[in-house]
């Protein structure tokens, strides 16, 4: 199989990027692209071309993948329906899965391990809520996250990224 | 009276007291019951997406789960929360396989998604259960020297075949409630584009020139203040506004408000009980506005 073959394979078998093969480059997602719009840095029908022409390095190592801003404006556009803004995703867990992770979800990922939640509520902020007139916060449901987490391979994929 | 469980997902108790009280309060004064459920987790919005699809699909479902057991439909104020639970549920009801693959994940959590339950946003509980027209009644302090620039932001609308939520290219929801409210919804040019907050922690210097057109626009069109449904949406605006006169040394003093905070001013809700010394850009002009509209 060809280098080009066996890449869209990858990302075509992930959730998210079963549609990557039926882009035929005419370029309505760059041009409804607000990220595009303002750096060259990023431009949706390249990443797609690179990952067709199976250049899997370039694509997973690069920054293009996360710079997407996940407005979803090229998927609602794409005269061939391929959904532009998943198959990013799925290009974002399979460089993931291969240890290039940004920094910030890193953290994100982190965060949703130990707090369940990715965004943190400080005890200080949580404990003005009466005198705000704010009623408790329920409790988060950690026992079944882990369960999940740990299911999906998640925490697997977290230990990793830690260690390196 | 109409029941939701509220999914308040992590932004709005860590950072917006202002979101979570006026959305309570405006949904109490027109007869909607808020229930706070235990055990939700993360939504699982783009973030984790980006990190693993299946994870993030597996956990939004248990959350709808937890909904499903208690016999409600869920009611989120966050269009990340949003995105993440509605889109879940519009998937696993209709992909029959990819609902047998996440409920053999549940299983370990002893959960089965059994697709019974609505996922809706703030706005299309205000559309759907109050209605327009109630709505408009129970105004007791009409907005009507008040131009607001509705600002969508991306995941309440989009992607638009899982969310229904309105037409992606000429949404009207937000302008009807606004309006609806005596304020006037102003026109503005890219209404429709990103704020983004997405992109804000990886690169901050793209985040913050897109918010920025966003605030150049919504001046330009004379809007005495921008009207939100999601809280990134606020941070990228409202915060962001200190970030721009630092960083890219403009300054625009462009108070950003929730929708629910215009609703609950408009209710005729104490402008005191709504935390709004939360705001970076102090919303004090268009309360004042509105106090003396009277």
């Amino acid at each position: 199989m060809n280098q080009a073959k066996a890449f869209s394979n990858v990302v075509t078998s992930r959730l998210g990027g079963e549609t990557i093969t039926a882009c035929y480059q005419c370029g309505t997602c760059a041009s409804s692209c607000p990220v595009a719009k303002i750096t060259e840095r990023f431009n949706p029908r390249e990443v797609i071309k690179l990952s067709l022409l199976g250049e899997k390095d370039e694509v997973i190592a690069g920054d293009a993948i996360w710079l997407c801003c996940s407005c979803y404006n090229c998927q609602e556009r794409c005269p061939q329906k391929v959904e532009i803004a998943d198959v990013i995703y799925a290009l974002r867990n399979i460089a993931l899965k291969e240890g290039y992770i940004p920094n910030i979800y890193s953290e994100f990922a982190s965060a949703l391990s130990n707090d369940g939640r990715i965004v943190g509520v400080s005890k200080f902020v949580e404990s003005k809520r009466p005198t705000l007139g704010l009623p408790p916060l329920q409790p988060t449901g950690m026992e079944a996250l882990k369960k999940i987490l740990s299911a999906t391979g998640f925490t697997k994929l977290q230990k990793k990224e830690e260690k390196s | 009276m109409s029941s939701y469980a509220l999914f308040l997902g992590c932004t709005i108790p860590a950072r917006q007291p202002n979101y979570e009280l006026s959305a309570r309060k405006s949904l109490a004064k027109l007869g909607v019951e808020l229930v706070d459920l235990a055990n939700f987790t993360c939504c699982c919005p783009p973030p984790v997406q980006s990190i693993d699809l299946e994870t993030s699909l597996a956990v939004a479902a248990y959350n709808i789960c937890l909904a499903e057991e208690a016999d409600l439909d869920m009611v989120t104020l966050c269009s990340g929360c949003f995105e993440s639970l509605a889109m879940t549920n519009t998937m696993l009801k209709n992909d029959e396989e990819l609902r047998a693959r996440i409920n053999r994940i549940l299983t370990e959590a002893g959960k089965e998604f059994a697709g019974n339950k609505e996922v809706k946003h703030f706005l299309q509980v205000l559309v759907d259960d109050v209605g327009l027209k109630r709505l408009k009644q129970s105004v007791t302090r009409p907005l009507n020297n008040i131009k607001a620039a509705a600002f969508y932001g991306c995941h309440a609308l989009r992607p638009s075949e899982l969310l229904k939520l309105d037409d992606p290219e000429r949404p009207r929801i937000l302008e009807n409630l606004i309006e609806t409210l005596g304020a006037k919804s102003v026109e503005y040019r890219n209404k429709l584009k990103c704020c983004g907050g997405l992109l804000r922690g990886f690169s901050d210097d793209l985040a913050l020139n897109l918010a920025k057109e966003k605030l150049a626009n919504t001046a330009k069109a004379g809007a005495d203040c921008i009207a939100t449904l999601c809280p990134f949406c606020f941070i990228a605006l409202d915060l962001g506004q200190l970030q721009i006169r630092s960083k890219l040394n403009e300054t625009f003093n462009m108070p950003v408000l929730h929708y629910s905070e215009l609703l609950s001013l408009a209710l005729g809700i104490d402008p005191k009980e709504l935390a709004l010394e939360t705001h970076k850009i102090k919303a004090d002009g268009v309360v004042s506005k509105i106090l003396r509209s009277r």
